[in-house]
Formats: structure tokens, sequence, C-alpha cells
């Protein structure tokens, strides 16, 4: 499968995917998401501050999930240069700044991933990054990354959406599951899951077709069962995240004739708790040409942040502080039942 | 037929909160009862779905089979676990009938030679 931007979709284009999202709540006579916030007392909403920075260094990826928010792929050439990184760098050495999220596309792809690792581990900070797994055996250059990971105390967060074969393939591509299990028993063999080593491993939950993630500890408990007895796997945690109704999953929403639907649960779903605890509070994230937004999703929709830094490189936290976040249908996403970010649930 | 022509629309499962209209007391008190039967218990909540899964079959109930398949699948059930549940349910029916041949066979005894 390519990539929308390949295929030349116009759902590449954000400005089409507003359209139709603001076509349907039209229709279906949904509530607007300020709306919803401003009834909960959060609108407008604003920053609890920045803790962590959430740098996208690239679109590319060797893999093209259904329900990719980012539309990586293959194909797509997007790569955030040296440079940028060095900013990141500058911005991350902020005292109020605790952890550095590194997400893509596959990050490891971008050729400067593990200097920008290895800079980061100077400064004394979390390192998170989004590993799809499959990377890991997707060539010779790759194949030390747990150890590599395992060096810098990266904890590695990776999606796995089921702990079965046909559900995770039929989402992430045919074969994708077998090396996701396969990649994990390395990781597990340099000590990522496995209790007292002092490594993370947490693995990422996300409905396989149009509907909500469950309860996030049942899930949890689950896929520690099945992948421990089936394959002798072990993980620390489990996050639960909603689909977001942009990109490649609204494509899908849209061919299956499950939007409107989906659209409606999402909307009624919404939980005021959760709306309180959302990820673009305390999380900033940076595109891979140095752009700032609310979140990745506000990212993948060009909605640059809103006031007077808008690049990395004006990094300033006082006056992102004051921010207003950036708010349209697609943010019920997050709010929904018990809530998604990039850590899970949140009420 | 089109879909006016029916007794059953997919859009009347979201109004099933309405019922409680012209008798809120007594609506109330079901829902009270419903959130309590299906809380996490003795059974967890994924397998008190997935009876309701294979009830919804029994009775045959179109807004029940729609909204216990989104559940059991949001609870993490995998495709195996619905069907198994759904083929006891299809087992319990199949078999109250059969069950009820005895009395047939009792019958036959009775009337024969």
């Amino acid at each position: 499968m390519k990539s929308l931007l390949a295929r030349g979709s116009e759902l590449s284009s954000s400005k089409e995917q507003f359209r139709i999202l603001s076509e349907v709540s039209e229709r279906k006579a949904l509530p607007l998401f300020a709306e919803k916030l401003q009834e909960s007392g959060l609108f407008p909403l604003f920053p609890t501050g920045v803790d962590i920075l959430q740098v996208n260094v690239g679109k590319l990826c060797n893999q093209t999930c259904k329900h990719c928010h980012v539309d990586a792929g293959p194909d797509r050439k997007e790569i955030m240069s040296k440079e940028t990184m060095q900013e990141c760098l500058v911005a991350l050495a902020s005292p109020k700044i605790s952890t550095l999220d590194i997400t893509g596309g596959a990050p490891e792809m971008n050729p400067n991933f593990r200097w920008f690792v290895e800079e980061a581990s100077k400064l004394g900070k979390k390192i998170m990054v989004r590993c799809n797994l499959t990377i890991v055996l997707a060539g010779e250059k790759y194949r030390d990354l747990p150890e590599f990971f395992a060096k810098h105390k990266v904890e590695v967060v990776s999606s796995l959406p089921y702990f079965q074969k046909r559900r995770t393939d039929a989402q992430r591509g045919e074969g994708v599951f077998d090396r996701s299990v396969e990649a994990l028993k390395k990781l597990n063999e340099v000590g990522y899951g496995v209790p007292g080593s002092g490594i993370v491993l947490n693995l990422v939950y996300n409905p396989g077709g149009a509907f909500l993630p469950g309860g996030q500890s049942t899930l949890e408990s689950d896929f520690k069962r099945e992948l421990k007895e089936n394959f002798g796997v072990q993980f620390n945690s489990l996050f639960a995240i909603t689909n977001m109704p942009i990109s490649r999953f609204l494509e899908f929403l849209l061919e299956s004739g499950n939007l409107d639907s989906y659209l409606e649960k999402i909307v009624t779903s919404f939980n005021p708790l959760a709306a309180a605890g959302v990820m673009c509070r305390n999380t900033l994230s940076v595109g891979w040409d140095g752009s700032l937004y609310d979140c990745d999703f506000n990212q993948m929709l060009d909605m640059q942040l809103e006031g007077e830094v808008t690049k990395i490189s004006d990094f300033n936290q006082a006056s992102l502080d004051k921010r207003k976040i950036r708010l349209e249908q697609h943010c019920y996403g997050c709010t929904a039942g018990a809530g998604s970010s990039c850590g899970g649930s949140l009420a | 037929m089109s879909q006016n022509n029916t007794y059953y629309h997919p859009e009347d499962l979201k109004k099933f909160g309405n019922i409680g209209e012209f008798g809120p007391d007594l609506a109330k008190k079901f829902f009270d009862y419903y959130g309590s039967v299906f809380a996490d218990g003795a059974l967890s909540a994924k397998e008190k779905s997935l009876i309701a899964l294979a009830v919804s079959h029994v009775v045959q109930c179109p807004y029940c089979i729609d909204a216990y398949t989104t559940d059991t699948l949001e609870k993490g059930a995998t495709e195996e676990q619905l069907w198994e549940a759904i083929h006891v349910g299809a087992a319990i029916r199949g078999g109250a009938s059969l069950v009820h041949s005895v009395q047939a066979l009792n019958k036959v005894k009775e009337l024969g030679i």
C-alpha cells in the first residue's frame, strides 16, 4: 500500500479532511469540540506547561499501516535535519522539560537518529522512542537497536494492535505480527520488559477497526497472558489509544461506511475528566521541519501553534505556556471514553 | 424493502435511553440494574459481554447483536471468542428444541403397539 500522498488522494490534504469532518458534524448535528469543552469549563484550553517535547523526526517508515495518522510509509521522504535536531536539543535543555519523545514514521530511519539520542542522553532527560518493532529486523544497520536503546536507557514504546496475527496484520501489513514478536524477543533478550532491568518496554494497543478501546488494565492483562503463554514475550505496560478520524484511518472510515457512526460514537463518549488531562496540555510537538504544534495529530493536520513562537528555533517557555491550544472536531478522539493520549488512557 | 418499511432501525439503538420518556422511575431502576449487571464482578465485564452476545442471538435482538458485537471487540475479545459464544447460544437453543423430542419419543411409544 502506498501513502495517501503518493496515491494522489484528496485525503492527503488537511483541508479536505476538515471539510469531511465538518460536513458529517453538520449533517449529524454534532456539537463543536470547543462547545463541549465550554460546557466542562475548559475553554479556552491552556497548557499546563511543556513537560514533554515530542519530536517527529520524519514521515519515512518501513510500514504503511491502515490507521496511520501520519500517512507515513516508504514513499515519504520528509526527514528532520541534524540542524533542526540541534535546535530541539537546545529547547530540551530547558529545566522544565523532563522528557524527549521521539516519533515518526519509523524514527530510526532518520540517518541522524542515533546522534540525536546520544546528545539527548547527555542532557540527562528521559528519552522515549516510538519504535514500530519490525524496524529492528529491517536490515543489518538496525539489528543492534535493542542494545543501542538499552545503552541509553531509552524507554521503548511499540505498537502492537493485538496479541494475534490476523488483526495485527490486517492493520499493519502482512507478516508484521510475526516480525513484531521476533523483535519483542530481541528486546526481552537485552532486558526490555524484564522486571528489575531498569529499562522499560511499553506496548500500544489501538482497536483494529471502527470501535473504541476498552478498559486499559483488562486489555493489559489479556496481552500479558497471551504474549507470555504463546510466545514467551514480556513487557511493562500497555497503552490503549483511540484511532483518530484523520488521514488513513479517515480513509478506512469513509470506505467502510463507518464514518458517521464513529464520529457520533466519539462525540457521545466525550468524557470531561479525560478532557482535563489531554496530552496537548503538557506536550509540545515538533514537526520534521522544526514547526511547532500542540500535538502530533494537529501536526499532521497542519494546525500550527497559535502565538508568537511557531518554530523550535524560537523556543520560549514563557510564551508557549500562554498559548491557546488549537481545537477541531478530531479532538473528540482524545476525550472519548477513558480518554486517549500517547501514554494511554487518561481517566 | 426500504429501511423505512421495517420495524427495526439501526438509528433506534441510540434512543434506548429514551424509553423513560413516559415512565422515568422504572426506566431508571432498569438502567441502574443493567449497569450493575454488566460491571466487573465474579465474572469480568468481558465475560459478561460475551454472554450477552450469545443471549442476543438466542433472543434474536438486532439491537443487542449490534451493541454486543461492538462491545466485545472493544473489550478486546478475539473473533474466536465471539463465535464460540454465539455457538453456545445456538447449542442451547437447538438443544432446547431437541430435548423436547423426548416428549415426542414418549408419545410415539405410548401410541405404538
